[in-house]
């Protein structure tokens, strides 16, 4: 059983019917308790960063999150999951979970061909092996849209690269937390594959 | 880099496939939920429904559609037709509808973007626009014209400064949809394709008088559109989604080809 995050009133079943295609029974949940006592965690991707700092804040769900982390329960975040799990936010100017070190910017691009968001289906190349990256083939892309990039402080955190304009980074993750900027539920079968790998995954970091 | 998308578009009256559209002869005939799932395993890159339900109280209808394609589809879900308010929007969205479009309400009230994007975040609010050719003019200095009611009723506006406008107010995509070009099968208007994307930084989507391989490929490099929408060229069966794709990947376009 995974405990998928509710925030905000964003499109949450689309990652429940995911963990249900893959065989992974889902409940959606602001329950700080059930946060903290789940098997695992999805904190996905809704809204901004600014407005779901203060709805996780209200609910409490902003402290079970980081308890979850110290815990050890395998978490993994999608999108602006991802983003509010580092440091900071240049989106609303918002200071975020701080799971690990690092922040977000604003994609600037010089090129005024390329559009922002950076919105569609682009390549992953893995930096990192990491067990939910385990069989990612050459050639598979995800489905990503976002206007915001995270920046990892670590080097050593950061698991994939996407390239829009320069490389950014597309995957991170330390101990039992892993992250994606793509949507694995919104990426067919190669997303499917990478939500079921989470799904059999034990937390740890060691591919 | 990105890849550019190809997007089939599926016309729903009443939840069945619309009779204006003549299909093959399949057992499939009407259910846009197969319809739907086939082109997903086929590499479809993303999935639009348009409602063109005229009664109301049959409205509900399309979220039933919606509801079973996202429980079997994996791939950004967009839908439109009708939609005037942040509740219809939210309704669509809740039933697994990742982006919302809108159209002629907008065009009415254009502060109609501004309330969707501010709700449900731009990037999920795609700007449809039926654009007809017009002499150019003072009032209509691109010489393309915004249309509405499914090409009927010209506006006045001109559709440049509505595709800006649509930015500004916080529109995530366009979707540039030739009146003029629509059921020829004779190819996207490129020009005018090209001169939106090139006035925007969002997303532009082509749609309207794609008939053969070599219209996509046109309107993806020359056109600079981000992605094509196709309809009854995969509709009829007279291509595939995998056979597009496979097309403009060999002729050197940047396309997923792996699902």
């Amino acid at each position: 059983m995974v405990v998928i995050v509710d925030y905000d009133a964003g499109n949450l079943k689309s990652v429940a019917r995911a963990c249900r295609e893959v065989g992974l029974p889902a409940e959606i949940s602001n329950d700080a308790k059930r946060i903290r006592e789940a098997e695992r965690v999805i904190f996905p991707g809704v809204g901004a960063a600014g407005s779901a700092m203060r709805s996780l804040a209200a609910s409490g769900v902003d402290r079970a999150l980081v308890d979850a982390f110290g815990a050890g329960t395998p978490i993994l975040g999608i999108c602006l999951g991802l983003q509010i799990s580092l440091e900071y936010s240049e989106e609303n100017d918002t200071a975020t979970l701080g799971l690990l070190p690092g922040k977000v910017r604003r994609f600037r691009l010089d090129d005024p061909n390329l559009k922002v968001p950076h919105m569609g289906w682009n390549a992953v190349r893995v930096i990192r092996p990491h067990p939910i990256f385990d069989g990612v083939q050459r050639g598979d892309e995800f489905y990503f849209v976002h206007a915001y990039r995270p920046i990892p402080e670590e080097p050593a955190d950061a698991i994939a690269e996407s390239v829009y304009e320069g490389p950014f980074c597309s995957a991170l993750g330390r101990g039992n937390y892993v992250a994606t900027q793509f949507h694995p539920e919104k990426s067919g079968r190669a997303g499917l594959r990478l939500l079921k790998r989470f799904a059999e995954w034990d937390g740890r970091a060691d591919a | 880099m990105l890849s550019k998308r190809l997007i089939a578009c599926l016309d729903v009256r009443d939840g069945h496939l619309a009779k204006s559209v003549r299909f093959v002869d399949t057992k499939n005939i009407g259910d846009p939920v197969a319809k739907a799932r086939e082109y997903y395993l086929d590499g479809l890159d993303e999935l639009v429904f348009y409602d063109i339900t005229a009664s109301s109280e049959k409205r509900r209808i399309i979220l039933d559609v919606v509801e079973s394609v996202a429980e079997q589809v994996f791939i950004p879900l967009s839908v439109g037709g009708g939609v005037a308010s942040v509740s219809d929007a939210t309704d669509l969205r809740l039933a697994g509808a990742e982006k919302i479009n809108v159209n002629s309400a907008a065009v009415r009230r254009p502060a109609l973007i501004a309330e969707c994007a501010e709700s449900i975040g731009g990037q999920n609010v795609v700007l449809s626009m039926d654009i007809k050719r017009a002499e150019p003019s003072t009032d209509m200095p691109s010489g393309y014209e915004i249309v509405i009611n499914g090409g009927r009723k010209p506006m006045g506006i001109d559709a440049l400064a509505w595709a800006k406008e649509g930015e500004r107010l916080g529109a995530g995509e366009l979707v540039v949809n030739s009146i003029d070009a629509d059921g020829t099968r004779e190819g996207y208007e490129l020009n005018l394709t090209r001169m939106l994307s090139e006035a925007v930084r969002i997303p532009v989507i082509a749609s309207g008088g794609a008939g053969e391989p070599g219209h996509l490929y046109d309107v993806l490099t020359d056109g600079k559109a981000d992605a094509a929408l196709v309809a009854s060229m995969v509709h009829y069966g007279d291509y595939t989604v995998s056979g597009l794709k496979r097309h403009l990947h060999e002729k050197g376009v940047k396309m997923r080809m792996s699902w």
